[in-house]
């Protein structure tokens, strides 16, 4: 019998009898004969024994940031967890329910949606907000076409200091759209990180600029006036988060006079889970609502007048406008945006404030005690992340940490040649002083 | 999580008993599950203990306070709240572990708890996507693996699990034939054929690759209408968007000849692998003429649909569009395996490594079926859906007569000529008897439709106990209609007011 069904031999027959059918193979006659019922070459089946015994030897063979020390950033960060959130997003009763189409029974994941919409609204300074696309590099890229539409402009400025990740992921977005996307270029001078202006790049067919705050190397930008000169050119201000626990201490993209923000969810309560699935956050300015992609559920009443929840503005979904909707997106990532509303709820203001403190403060630290031949390139102030500059390659500095069990840092060098020799390390309130102490000692060795 | 099932459930799983059969009563018990949640900022109190971190064990270090907010306005709520607020919202919910969900096209089946428990593993859960290769080796080996697993059932040469969900498997696929026709020095191609009945994403996802639809229409056996997709093939044509079977729930007859057609014209033939669940060990997508499907991961094979997402949406390709596949892909050098970013063709990136941690669910659930056990899962799938089309064709339309595949689709024309009533108002009916409706009002060419997938999973009991309501559902729509135009009458809220919300949004408190 296959496995997770239910038919008995004595229900199998009766069925077919039912529907005056001989055998289950006629149910397929319709299906070319000569293709019909082909050999598959896929192992035999395993019990659920033997499967969970065969996935346990495949996740054997990696090293989870519960074995080794994490300093990677890169995007994607080791924070804490309360292990409530796991629970919450355990709720069978959450992960085995779908989109909410019929809205009577899909109450309470209508109220999460709106939840979580209220905490990103709060958490990025803006006024509207979906309930999530994939992660955080998708969301530059619906944000990039979102200011397409807006602005009815085709030309991008990137930031040369936004995730190189996220800055491929969004050309892939537009890449059947014949865009010009220029982008400030990185360098070092005087033993610091530099970027060109990027007003310099913004002209009158200009959609948006799009800048990270703290931006990829983890400086922590002054925005201030960015914004009006930007939008003096008829342009709109995208301002992506990375590390949206740096939201508990710093001043939002709102605050900076952003149009639209997007961020990644995952430091806010998920695992890491090898890039997904996480949850994309995006926001905007309220008049720009209605050019939101996604699924944003609304607060109405019912016809008792009780408050409830329904999905809204669906004119701008795909399965109303098909070829005419802002985005092609359908499934998204709610479970992921219940956890983000789940951690951010158990961590409270003070929770959250904290985090970014401890974090803050264990990159200083580490910056502080920076080994010979090492330097800190990153500009002050920075947040939790800082590129160093290293005494050899930034791959190899790695391989000698890796035989030291640290998982440490990220060599930048395939995206920025001319920053082969340097590590971005990143650092969370996970990260013990010993644990610092440890790489810190691992830098000095493999430096020798 | 302890959830006590609805009063009226137990005896309606009986199935028999004539009480069975009775819509949900209100209760004590029922009130209590159904009492209204408040929001989260409504149960804040200022001051309330939240999450505690160890003591700071470094220097402190100071921010330029130019650089930080001003307020912070989160919840304070302690964590026994928290936890019962998400409770009272999930028991809010209809769902598969609490019901029978046949929503079309959506393939909602069992979620295998060895799916959860794997994905929760320590080396699955918890690494970095930017983690050195040598430290992810298991990582790496479940992708390579996976790829080819699915390439194995689809009949394809490769595959990418970069894609987080079908509709970016989509926009991969159409993003992949795109490059196709550019490295041929074929410009001029512009025009992508998508039929009638086709998921919204279809045409939308063709718009974000710039290209303009064309829409074919039906033909009377359900089938794409094969001479008005012969008059659109020229030069222009980017291919066909094809579901198979079709979102109809019927296996499209003239499949070799619309796939032959196309590729006469030089055009390429995307499927849309929404409806693969039906067709595991029935037959190979690319033996009939695709040449890239993208699979939902979230419906074939298991995933729990996480109340909207997360999905997973690879994609699977013939060798002519191997080159295009997203970068970077996993190689395997003797018994290593490592990431290659040297992809000159590619069409970019798209994700890290696609949703890992749905991935290695879909994986164990493909490893504990085998050959043969997913062979029996479609034919059990296609099996339920007949069943149940068979019990239910005489008191619904059936716009399209022949044998169905893994769902069907009935029509309530007849009965709203006759009483008025609605589709909506049948399915806002089945609510009552604790039923999660089908999908309604799609696909679009089917007026009043409710397209019904039972998936694989359902017992003949749970079968024979929806139509029996549903067919009682009908009979009420003659006898006593105010049941269904006002229905439900036992869910947490009555039918909402949808048209303010989209006029003076409230989307957030």
């Amino acid at each position: 019998m296959p496995t997770f069904t239910q038919l008995s031999p004595t229900d199998r027959q009766e069925m077919l009898r039912a529907m005056g059918v001989a055998s289950i193979e006629e149910l397929f006659a319709d299906v070319p004969a000569k293709h019909r019922f082909p050999k598959l070459s896929v192992p035999p089946a395993l019990t659920e024994m033997e499967a969970g015994r065969h996935l346990a030897e495949i996740a054997g063979g990696n090293v989870s940031v519960k074995d080794w020390p994490c300093f990677i950033g890169g995007g994607a960060y080791n924070h804490y967890s309360p292990a409530a959130v796991g629970h919450i997003m355990g709720l069978p009763q959450f992960y085995t329910a779908y989109t909410p189409y019929q809205a009577e029974l899909s109450q309470g994941t209508l109220q999460a949606m709106f939840e979580f919409q209220s905490l990103v609204c709060e958490l990025l300074g803006l006024d509207a907000a979906n309930a999530s696309v994939y992660d955080g590099a998708s969301a530059v890229g619906e944000a990039l076409l979102m200011a397409q539409r807006i602005t009815q402009r085709e030309k991008a400025v990137f930031a040369g200091s936004l995730n190189p990740h996220w800055q491929a992921v969004a050309r892939t977005y537009v890449s059947a759209r014949d865009v010009d996307i220029l982008s400030t270029r990185v360098s070092v001078e005087d033993g610091v990180l530099r970027e060109s202006r990027l007003l310099d790049l913004v002209d009158g067919h200009t959609a948006c600029v799009i800048v990270q705050q703290p931006d990829f190397f983890g400086h922590i930008n002054d925005l201030d006036g960015l914004a009006n000169a930007i939008h003096e050119r008829g342009a709109l201000l995208i301002i992506c988060v990375a590390d949206p626990t740096s939201l508990g201490l710093l001043k939002t993209p709102g605050d900076w006079g952003a149009d639209i923000a997007t961020a990644e969810g995952q430091p806010l309560g998920l695992p890491l889970q090898y890039g997904g699935p996480w949850a994309g956050l995006m926001a905007c300015r309220g008049e720009h609502i209605r050019q939101l992609p996604g699924r944003i559920a609304g607060q109405t009443a019912d016809t008792d007048g009780r408050r409830g929840f329904v999905l809204t503005l669906q004119a701008r979904e795909q399965h109303i406008r098909r070829e005419k909707a802002t985005s092609n997106i359908c499934t998204s990532q709610t479970l992921l945006a219940i956890g983000v509303t789940a951690y951010l709820s158990l961590m409270g203001p003070a929770g959250l404030r904290e985090v970014a403190r401890q974090s803050h403060a264990k990159a200083a630290y580490f910056a502080s005690r920076l080994p010979k031949g090492y330097r800190v390139l990153t500009p002050e102030p920075f947040y939790n992340e800082l590129l160093i500059s290293c005494p050899m390659a930034g791959t190899e500095v790695r391989s000698g940490l890796v035989e030291r069990q640290l998982l440490a840092g990220l060599p930048v060098g395939g995206d920025y040649p001319e920053l082969e020799d340097t590590l971005l390390v990143a650092f969370t309130e996970q990260n013990t002083r010993e644990e610092i102490d440890l790489l810190l000692r691992a830098l000095t060795e493999v430096a020798r | 999580m302890i959830h006590s099932p609805l009063p009226a459930q137990a005896a309606l799983e009986r199935g028999d008993a004539d009480e069975g059969m009775d819509p949900v009563p209100p209760s004590a018990a029922l009130d209590e599950g159904l009492q209204p949640e408040p929001l989260l900022n409504e149960l804040s109190d200022a001051g309330v203990p939240t999450h505690q971190l160890p003591e700071l064990d470094v220097p402190e270090a100071e921010l330029p306070a130019a650089l930080q907010r001003s307020s912070l306005n989160l919840p304070e709520i302690g964590e026994l709240d928290v936890v019962r607020h998400f409770t009272h919202l999930s028991q809010r919910n209809y769902s598969i572990d609490s019901g029978f969900y046949p929503l079309g096209s959506c393939t909602m089946k069992y979620n295998p708890k060895i799916n959860e428990d794997v994905a929760r593993l320590a080396g699955i859960a918890h690494i970095h996507p930017l983690a050195p290769d040598e430290t992810v080796q298991g990582a790496l080996r479940l992708i390579y693996d996976l790829e080819r697993l699915l390439a194995e059932i689809t009949g394809f040469a490769a595959a990418s699990l970069q894609p987080m969900a079908g509709a970016q498997g989509e926009f991969a696929g159409m993003l992949m034939i795109r490059a196709y026709h550019l490295a041929r020095g074929e410009t001029q191609r512009r025009k992508v054929l998508v039929p009638d009945s086709a998921h919204g994403t279809n045409p939308a996802t063709a718009a974000m690759c710039g290209f303009h639809t064309v829409a074919i229409p039906t033909d009377n056996r359900g089938n794409v209408d094969l001479e008005r997709l012969v008059a659109e093939l020229d030069d222009t044509v980017v291919g066909l968007m094809l579901t198979n079977p079709n979102t109809l729930g019927l296996f499209e007859q003239q499949l070799l000849d619309v796939t032959a057609a196309v590729h006469r014209a030089g055009g390429l033939v995307y499927g849309d692998g929404a409806n693969l669940n039906a067709i595991l060990g029935i037959v190979k997508p690319a033996e009939m003429g695709f040449d890239v499907v993208h699979i939902n991961v979230h419906k074939t094979f298991s995933t729990p649909h996480g109340t909207g997402g997360p999905g997973a949406g690879p994609v699977v390709v013939s060798s002519a569009l191997e080159p295009f596949l997203p970068s970077p892909v996993v190689r395997k050098e003797g018994a290593a395996y490592s990431l290659d970013f040297d992809r000159p063709q590619s069409i970019g990136r798209l994700s890290y490594h696609g949703h890992f941690g749905i991935l290695a669910r879909g994986y164990t659930y493909i490893r504990m079926h085998g050959p043969d056990g997913l062979r029996r899962l479609s034919e059990t799938a296609v099996l339920n859906a007949n069943y149940l089309r068979a019990l239910l064709q005489d008191v619904f339309d059936v716009p399209f007569d022949r044998g169905c595949m893994h769902e069907f689709v009935l029509s309530a024309r007849s009965l709203k000529a006759a009483t008025g009533i609605r589709t909506l108002d049948i399915a806002k009916r089945l609510i009552d008897y604790n039923f999660h409706p089908p999908t309604i009002y799609f696909p679009l060419i089917v007026e009043e439709g409710l397209l019904i997938e039972p998936t694989e999973s359902e017992s003949k009991r749970t079968l024979d106990r929806f139509a029996a309501v549903l067919r009682r559902i009908a009979a009420e729509a003659q006898t006593d209609p105010e049941l269904l135009t006002l229905a439900p009458h036992h869910a947490p809220v009555r039918r909402l007011d949808e048209v303010t919300a989209a006029r003076k949004p409230i989307i957030h408190w």
